[in-house]
């Protein structure tokens, strides 16, 4: 037993050699290459992860092809054209070519009235050439029962009041800074797609590897080791920011050459997307962090991981606009961090408005986040 | 036995947890180059005295050098020169064993083959299995591997031998003996009394945080029998553990 000089049966190269010490020295370490490794094992584990897999990207794929699907690529306004209206003027000519725009003709004023009180028509529209005048004057009445269509229409008319033709004939523009594309269905829900794929990484994943690396005891055989406790944040927040990016970029593509989501800038656009997205899931970990804090076993992790995200799903402009909202809701809706990733989101991919041109949004979010990580560090617990 | 050094020395060592006292002012040396055994009930401190030296927890007074370290100050030097197997600790999710090697290579700064490790502890077919589908003896093996990496001069096992089968048990106690003849020095817990009878050059009883006895387990049994004690039965030649291995044979099955 105590015979120390019987040869080791694991050879020269045994489990003590210790002729390369000196490259572990206090010196040596470098923390660096700690945090690049957990990076590295945490980003090969979200990979393998059913449950990440598919609330970053099979989730919010099934729900852009539901949607790419039931809106036949566009989305419809009904306008209505007032009875009386000049039917041979420019506008309602171009109206009609634009394809998106169905007029309804000939109903009474009353039946109108009805149509538009129940959003069946979207607006209604009267042009009149003006009194010695060889210009038009366009009166449109947007109804509040489809808001979010009638601001479609407008951005469509502006859009139309720009061309050339039409220009020198109409005198009165209503609007004159709202982008008038084609405005598709996709255009609107793959923004709210992706930052809820945002919302559900950041939030989930985050509270259960941390919940569970602490109860395996993960994270004590981690501090047995010389690694600090910046690095296993750090090297974890890469890793899921690496996936969730991975996953904006392929919802961002699969969205644009399947469904034809519109990307103002093309590749410019997509990188300014993804430094929302960036944003946004960093902001969105802090919830993460809250509740495995908070949570005291796995079994809780998910019913209050849906008190943070359920609302905004919800509420957050994900599958309507928060105008469609009654009024009373709406500021809930403009306190959500989602909303405003959203709909910068929209802003930075539909209208082609550049990051400083969204700074109001990204300045609430980083309001956001400075409040979500100052609870964070209070209830985070590490073992 | 050689004069010895010692590479841990631990005074008047006190834990306590809001008005309980884990442990009670202990003291003790470990030699390098040894295998010291903790043994003690459950709840007699091992597992806190233990923690307290990996620098994993606060002591509550007392004074802990490792290596010439003092675990007040210099915390992460002794982190670089120590491995530590964990009782029941798990290791990150969906990673196979080469993997997690790679990944404990990165948090020490080392620079090891996973490969090698594993064939240290003879786990080489296991390369791309998971942690979870390993046996326990497997996964005992595995802990051990990562508490090598950084060629550290004590590891620390905490009840490495729990749960095991009698074959799975004695080649642990190899590997073990390999580690202390390649120059480590090993700290263990155990209940097992056979275990640290063989294993073990000395062994510290624990009780209620406080050390009952210190010495090796030959002076102990010694010691009791000189002062009269008897076996109420007579010890045979063999025990039941060595039928065991003698019907089931040796060789140690996954």
């Amino acid at each position: 037993m105590n015979d120390r000089n019987s040869s080791s049966p694991l050879g020269s190269e045994g489990l003590n050699d210790r002729n390369s010490k000196s490259s572990l020295g206090a010196v040596g370490y470098s923390n660096t290459k700690a945090t690049l490794a957990l990076a590295k094992a945490s980003f090969r584990s979200i990979m393998r992860s059913p449950s990440a897999v598919v609330f970053t990207l099979a989730f919010p794929l099934i729900f852009i092809l539901v949607f790419g699907f039931l809106g036949g690529g566009g989305t419809h306004i009904d306008v209505g054209i007032t009875p009386g209206s000049d039917m041979k003027n420019p506008v309602i000519g171009m109206l009609e070519k634009t394809g998106m725009i169905r007029l309804v003709k000939n109903k009474s004023k009353a039946d109108y009235d009805k149509l538009l009180e129940k959003g069946n028509v979207d607006a209604m529209i009267d042009v009149h050439r003006k009194v010695n005048s060889v210009a038009y004057s366009v009166n449109v009445v947007y109804t509040s029962a489809s808001m979010d269509k009638g601001n479609i229409l407008k951005s469509v008319l502006n859009n139309l009041f720009y061309d050339k033709n039409l220009k020198p004939s109409v005198a009165e523009i209503k609007e004159s800074t709202i982008h008038g594309r084609e405005y598709k269905t996709i255009d609107f829900i793959l923004p709210g797609q992706l930052g809820f794929s945002l919302l559900s990484t950041g939030v989930f994943g985050t509270a259960f590897v941390f919940l569970s690396l602490r109860q395996t005891l993960v994270i004590k055989r981690f501090f047995a080791t010389p690694v600090k406790r910046s690095s296993i944040v750090i090297g974890e927040g890469i890793a899921r920011i690496g996936f969730a990016l991975l996953g904006a970029l392929f919802i961002i593509l699969i969205g644009h050459f399947f469904f034809s989501f519109t990307l103002v800038h093309g590749a410019l656009t997509v990188v300014n997307m993804l430094l929302l997205a960036a944003l946004g899931v960093i902001v969105f970990m802090g919830f993460g962090f809250i509740i495995s804090g908070i949570a005291k076993n796995e079994s809780m992790v998910p019913p209050i991981s849906n008190i943070v995200t359920l609302p905004q799903f919800l509420l957050s402009g994900t599958f309507f606009s928060i105008e469609a909202f009654p009024t009373w809701l709406q500021p809930i809706s403009r306190a959500l961090p989602l909303t405003y990733l959203n709909d910068a989101m929209r802003k930075v991919a539909f209208e082609g408005l550049g990051l400083w041109d969204v700074k109001f949004q990204i300045m609430i979010l980083l309001l956001w986040g400075i409040g979500i990580y100052a609870v964070a560090v209070k209830v985070f617990k590490w073992e | 036995m050689e004069t010895k050094k010692a590479i841990i020395s631990v005074t008047n060592l006190i834990k306590k947890y809001d008005d309980f006292v884990a442990v009670q002012g202990l003291s003790f040396e470990v030699y390098e180059n040894e295998i010291f055994g903790l043994l003690g009930p459950n709840g007699a401190g091992k597992t806190t005295t233990l923690e307290i030296i990996e620098t994993l927890r606060e002591k509550t007074s007392g004074e802990i050098i490792v290596d010439g370290f003092s675990v007040d100050k210099q915390a992460q030097d002794i982190k670089q020169i120590i491995g530590v197997q964990l009782q029941a600790a798990g290791y990150y999710p969906n990673l196979n064993l080469v993997e997690l090697l790679e990944l404990f290579a990165g948090l020490y700064g080392a620079d090891v083959k996973p490969m090698e490790m594993l064939e240290k502890v003879n786990l080489q077919d296991k390369a791309k299995a998971k942690y979870k589908a390993l046996s326990g003896g497997q996964k005992q093996r595995f802990s051990i591997a990562t508490t090598l990496i950084n060629q550290p001069k004590i590891i620390f096992l905490d009840e490495p031998t729990t749960g095991l089968d009698p074959q799975a048990r004695r080649n642990l106690w190899d590997l073990i003996t390999e580690i202390r003849d390649a120059g480590t020095t090993v700290v263990i817990t155990t209940h097992y009394m056979d275990e640290a009878e063989q294993l073990c050059d000395r062994v510290a009883f624990v009780e209620r945080g406080q050390i009952i006895a210190l010495d090796t387990p030959d002076n102990l049994i010694d010691q009791l029998v000189n002062s009269g004690f008897e076996r109420k039965k007579e010890v045979k030649k063999a025990n039941l553990e060595d039928v065991f291995i003698n019907l089931t044979g040796k060789e140690w099955r996954e």
